[in-house]
């Protein structure tokens, strides 16, 4: 079992390594320049793929990051901390992380439990629902939005049954999370439904024969397995959210303090052309969403090395 | 040789292109709600311009919000010519990019507004709460429902409009600011669009009065409630002034000088504000005005330029970081 289970882990580590790809790579750069009588590899070209990723991340990633960092370091420190960590500012990053975060656990929940029936059961209409699940994905982001508020607003379908029981939605940061939960849980589902159907039944079976009850053989044979997987859909759902604006920005009600996210203020920003203010708040934003996914990776790292130990 | 043979097709359908070119390409940047303006002014002056010069005039719009919009014009949008909702958002091309002189608005008649708003109530049906005038705005479970004037053009006359009869009525700047600060708590959700309020108003049914442009109002009158609303118009408004202007460098270098100016021009002619009235806008030519006089009622407007100091100083006073409008919802400590 612990064989087939390596299996698997080499099955989505390349899933994995693409979303971590620092460790990954510094260590084959190690392995080049120690050993140069190091045996080929069977497959050719590592000089030219890996200067075509070193290109493509450049060009596509850390040059109009680094650009944002440029602009902002324009400013004087006071200047910075001013716009980029005034309360104002430090109340949207609270409401962004923490709706950003709050949506990836239910997202958690919901697309493991969604891609857990995709796999395992077969039901009539389930390409329609597999279908649906990757409808938040095409959807312009603000459709979504106005569809949502539609729903929530208390003249709405949902909203008019709630509003009477004294819960609002809609322009509250509880509309926030339903926002981004729309706009994340194809990110779960789509990571962890490859794992879980690599997995196969068979696993479980075993665990069964030799004594696991069902909560067992979930907690420690099928959770180990997806943790991984499920992890980076989270964190995918997660950095997605943090960053979402077009969905967001109809159903939260935009109030100062309560209910304005940090893309918001980037906006209004912008609006004063004071473009340098904008790069500060969002220079902010990369600075805490990098540090999170960092540990988010290292975490995953760590789930690797002690299953595999 | 076949290739050869295509890419010499090519030029010579490139070089016969201008030739042929009895047709002319305009882009109109534009504000949000002024798409079923434009369209009908751009039909209007198309006819026109054939039937002076013979040649046919396409005129492209392109609609969003007014600070975005100017932006997308700074950044490299090649607008022939923009009519945006404020002279600032105009300023900020003419400053930021030079794209045209800083003493823009002095080219054309009435500060280069060809036609001109105000800002008016939206109530519902029956006005329940009985709104009538901005002091009726403050009351407690009074809901108003109005967008950021940090995001939107659009709100910045709204606000400007309360803090103007604040000041009128209460005194003094200080009585001014309690008064908006007072309005501002009544607003449950701040859309960061005119269109958005409006939508929030209208459709969700949130609020007890929108505060609105009057063509807006007018629009979402007619369009989205046909006897659910009301206009309630206040004793006193602002002067909103969307102004219009041609972007010199552009035309220059599109060699649509002539064109771009007549157009602008068309504006301000009997034919082109009988349309612009009846797309809710207040028109210029007195004639027209009389004509439309039930439509627009007789209000006190305050002016930015008279009364306010004009744009740039209104800017920087009261939606600036730490300005006024932040200062009612830090209460007062600046610094956003």
């Amino acid at each position: 079992m612990t064989i087939y289970m390596n299996e698997v882990a080499a099955g989505f580590a390349s899933r994995i390594t693409a979303v971590a790809p620092m460790p990954t790579s510094r260590q084959v750069w190690g392995v080049a320049s120690s050993n140069p009588s190091r045996p080929r590899s069977i497959i050719p070209g590592f000089g030219l793929t890996m200067g075509i990723t070193l290109f493509a991340v450049s060009v596509i990633v850390l040059i109009p990051l680094s650009a944002v960092f440029i602009k902002a370091a324009g400013m004087t420190g006071a200047q910075f901390a001013a716009t980029a960590l005034s309360r104002r500012a430090l109340d949207a990053y609270k409401l962004s992380f923490g709706a950003a975060a709050a949506a990836a656990a239910l997202n958690a929940v919901f697309g493991l439990v969604t891609a857990w029936v995709l796999v395992r059961y077969e039901l009539p209409g389930k390409r329609i629902i597999s279908a649906l699940v990757d409808l938040p994905f095409a959807l312009p982001t603000a459709v979504a939005g106005i569809a949502l508020t539609a729903l929530y607003a208390p003249n709405g379908w949902i909203g008019r049954w709630l509003a009477p029981q004294g819960i609002t939605i809609a322009y509250t940061p509880l509309g926030v999370v339903i926002a981004l939960v729309f706009v994340g849980l194809p990110f779960v589902v789509r990571t962890v439904e490859p794992v879980l159907a690599d997995l196969g039944g068979d696993v479980e079976e075993a665990a069964a024969t030799l004594g696991a009850s069902r909560f067992q053989t979930f907690r420690r044979v099928v959770l180990p397995a997806i943790g991984p997987a499920l992890l980076t859909g989270c964190a995918l759902a997660f950095a997605r959210a943090v960053g979402e604006y077009g969905s967001v920005i109809f159903i939260a009600g935009n109030m100062p303090f309560k209910s304005e996210i940090a893309p918001l203020l980037i906006i209004v920003q912008l609006e004063q052309y004071n473009v340098a203010g904008a790069t500060a708040i969002a220079a902010t934003m990369l600075v805490i969403s990098f540090a999170l996914l960092l540990v988010i990776n290292l975490a995953q790292g760590w789930q690797r090395r002690r299953r595999s130990a | 040789m076949r290739r050869i043979a295509l890419a010499a097709c090519l030029m010579i359908a490139s070089l016969a292109a201008p030739a042929m070119a009895a047709r002319v390409e305009l882009l109109n940047v534009s504000y949000d709600p002024t798409r079923e303006l434009y369209k009908a002014v751009n039909t209007g002056f198309a006819a026109e311009w054939k039937k002076k010069t013979g040649d046919d005039v396409v005129i492209n719009q392109s609609h969003g919000g007014s600070g975005k919009q100017a932006r997308s014009v700074i950044d490299g949008l090649e607008a022939d010519v923009v009519t945006l909702a404020l002279a600032y958002d105009i300023d900020a091309i003419a400053d930021k990019a030079k794209l045209l002189p800083a003493a823009w608005q002095a080219r054309l008649p009435n500060n280069s507004t060809p036609y001109y708003s105000t800002i008016v109530f939206l109530v519902r049906k029956g006005n329940p709460k009985g709104i009538h005038d901005w002091g009726d705005l403050v009351k407690p479970g009074v809901k108003v429902i109005t967008p950021n004037p940090k995001t939107s053009g659009g709100a910045r006359w709204n606000f400007l409009a309360a803090w103007g009869y604040g000041q009128k009525a209460l005194g003094t700047p200080a009585a001014a600011q309690d008064f908006v600060k007072k309005l501002y708590a009544n607003v449950p959700v701040l859309d960061s669009g005119a269109r958005g309020s409006t939508v929030t108003f209208a459709e969700r049914g949130i609020g007890d009065v929108l505060i609105a442009w009057e063509n807006e109002a007018q629009l979402a009158d007619q369009e989205l409630g046909a006897g659910k609303f009301e206009i309630v118009v206040p004793s006193v408004s602002v002067l909103a002034e969307p102004p219009v202007a041609v972007i010199d460098k552009v035309v220059d270098k599109h060699g649509t000088r002539k064109v771009a100016e007549a157009y602008l021009s068309y504006l301000y002619t009997p034919a082109a504000q009988e349309i612009i009235a009846k797309n809710g806008y207040r028109p210029r030519d007195p004639a027209v005005a009389k004509r439309y006089a039930a439509r627009f009622p007789t209000i006190q407007l305050f002016q930015i330029d008279r009364n306010f100091g004009g744009w740039t100083k209104t800017q920087a006073r009261f939606f600036a970081d730490g300005g006024i409008f932040d200062q009612i919802y830090t209460g007062g400590a600046p610094g956003l």
